[in-house]
């Protein structure tokens, strides 16, 4: 955190001050969350089109991020036609950007759960096949510590044991699937001292005629055994990828979720 | 290793430690209140002292949690000393104001700091609590300390972590003439201390016990849970002091803990098994026999948290590499 502290707000004055150069598609529109880092941001992420707020973006957020190493993050753009891209980033985060999500036969849903390392705004930045990119999103608090602090199989030291374990299923919703899956993986941010950056860095998911349907982007501010939920429009099983910086590639096929009900208690 | 204090806060609230959309730094310049916390004589000899029913928040100075004060022929006894050192000194003085007598003994019924950090304002070598309690109070005490320190600050003034002695066991004591049975039962820790005043018939549950206010699970073990409320079922009684929440005269808090906790497991479950996400299950509609339960969907959520990616590993399938 003391990353983001120090440096960030420094840079984040640089830029403003390059600000004036005119932005892309046009005039940045004023941040209604009035981030300090929204300029630095938006310079950096939305090239090739202007850029709107625009409401039918839906980020849903909890109410108090609970545990800031597990922050869910929902995005909904389905009231959007032609999406081809949905980047999720944190402004105030020492990483960030956690996806950048395209949704090639797939619907412009994704969630996820991200870490968080302050106080900060979550957003999606959704962009269509014209190039435009709409935004969306809300502060939301948290204690600190979520990229600084080392993973949890980190601490218990089990992560190795583990690592690449994929669990998941399909759901079929008409003619749409829904897939929920999560990889064990460490997910480093490279953030705490002596252990490097290590994560996943791509998922994909592919129909059974082996074409890629979905293939996303995935950043170290993406929480530990990190988990995905996607609607591909596709019926079947569905086969999903991912590979981590240090190319190990972990893959499976997700089968449908049957009827029959297994019990666990918490 | 370095897993901070910070690492722990936001997650280890007890009845709603989480932190609030306001930013914490407005705090700081603001002057905490006093507190006034007021006794009710329930029983004979026995007075409850209401928390809000509310998330912890600058608002109430984290006065959230139920405390009990129980007059004896040696003095008093403190049930839960509160959230800090001076919610803990307001409490010795209304319990010395209400018996006429001096503080002879304090129980902490668990680990969570709404409870437990007011113990600062009493002779250490009075506070008792079960040893899991004391276990975790050792290992989460800072962290708790700097989470509620964030969004309490001028509140906390001097509260420091004061250990209780750990030695606490199942059973009858005597004090002061006053028979009190002590359960050593867990669930919503890892240590929950209920008490039962033979004399008056009130069951002191703990956070065992809700009571229109939602249950806060950041350390429960759910069927752990629901086996101590069978336990304390089971125990003759006439009336209920829950953790948080109004008092029970009508035999209704346990049953309604056990409903929503039962409820909050099936949900979770379900949520789950049909390839929800974690806001998704946090939207879920709350039942309508739950309307009147305070702070209902912030709980919910909140226990989304605590156990859907544990969940998760349990009952989604393992797919071959
Ligand atoms: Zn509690």
């Amino acid at each position: 955190m003391r990353i983001a502290n120090n440096i960030l707000p420094a840079a984040a004055t640089l830029v403003m001050a390059l600000a004036a150069s005119p932005a892309l598609g046009g005039e940045l529109p004023a941040d209604p969350l009035g981030s300090p880092m929204w300029e630095y941001h938006a310079e950096k992420l939305f090239t090739g089109g202007p850029v709107v707020f625009d409401s039918r973006v839906k980020v849903i957020l909890p109410v108090v991020a609970e545990d800031q190493h597990v922050v869910p993050v929902t995005v909904d753009a389905r009231k959007l036609d032609g999406v081809k891209r949905i980047v999720v980033f944190a402004d105030l985060n020492p990483i960030p950007v956690a996806i950048d999500y395209r949704p090639m036969d797939a619907a412009p849903f994704v969630a996820t759960r991200i870490k968080l390392d302050q106080r900060t705004p979550v957003r999606a930045a959704v962009q269509l096949a014209d190039g435009s990119w709409h935004v969306a999103g809300e502060w939301i608090d948290a204690a600190g510590g979520g990229c600084s602090a080392p993973p949890l199989s980190r601490v218990r030291g089990d992560w190795a044991d583990h690592l690449g374990e994929l669990r998941g299923a399909a759901w079929s919703e008409g003619d749409t699937t829904r897939l929920r899956f999560g990889f064990r993986h460490p997910m480093d941010t490279g953030l705490v001292e002596n252990i490097p950056a290590y994560n996943i860095e791509t998922v994909r998911v592919m129909d059974a005629d082996g074409r890629e349907v979905a293939s996303m982007d995935v950043y170290g501010s993406v929480a530990e055994d990190p988990a995905f939920t996607l609607v591909v429009d596709r019926d079947g099983p569905m086969e999903v990828a991912a590979r981590d910086t240090s190319g190990l590639e972990f893959a499976g096929e997700l089968a449908p979720m049957s009827g029959k009900k297994q019990t666990a208690k918490p | 290793m370095r897993v901070s204090r910070r690492a722990i806060i936001a997650g280890l609230g007890a009845a709603g430690l989480a932190p609030v959309l306001a930013p914490a730094l407005v705090h700081a310049e603001q002057f905490a209140g006093t507190y006034d916390p007021k006794a009710e004589e329930v029983a004979d000899g026995i007075w409850m002292v209401r928390g809000a029913d509310e998330p912890i928040a600058f608002s109430n100075g984290g006065a959230i949690a139920n405390s009990v004060i129980i007059a004896t022929d040696d003095g008093a006894v403190v049930v839960d000393p509160g959230p800090s050192l001076s919610y803990g000194r307001a409490i010795r003085a209304l319990a010395e104001r209400v018996t006429g007598k001096p503080v002879v003994r304090v129980y902490v019924t668990h680990l969570h700091p709404d409870h437990s950090f007011g113990a600062g304002a009493f002779d250490a070598r009075s506070v008792h609590a079960l040893p899991a309690t004391r276990h975790d109070l050792e290992r989460d005490g800072e962290g708790f300390s700097d989470a509620l320190f964030r969004v309490l600050a001028d509140w906390m003034k001097g509260t420091t972590v004061v250990m209780p002695q750990g030695d606490v066991t199942a059973g009858e004591v005597v004090i002061g003439g006053r028979k009190l049975r002590l359960f050593a039962l867990d669930g919503h820790s890892s240590g929950d201390l209920a008490i039962l005043d033979e004399a008056t018939g009130t069951l002191i549950g703990g956070d065992l016990v809700f009571h229109d206010r939602a249950p806060a699970t950041p350390h429960a073990n759910l069927d752990g849970w629901l086996t101590a409320l069978d336990r304390l079922d089971g125990v003759p009684h006439d009336l209920v002091i829950p953790g948080h929440g109004p008092l029970d005269s009508g035999n209704a808090a346990i049953a309604q803990t056990r409903d929503w906790l039962t409820w909050i497991q099936g949900m979770l479950n379900d949520a789950v098994l049909s390839g929800k996400d974690m806001s998704e299950a946090g939207a879920t509609p709350i039942p309508e026999r739950f309307a009147d339960i305070k702070v209902a969907r912030y709980e919910l959520q909140r226990s989304v948290s605590h156990f859907y990616p544990g969940l998760e590993a349990k009952l989604l399938p393992m797919v071959g590499n």
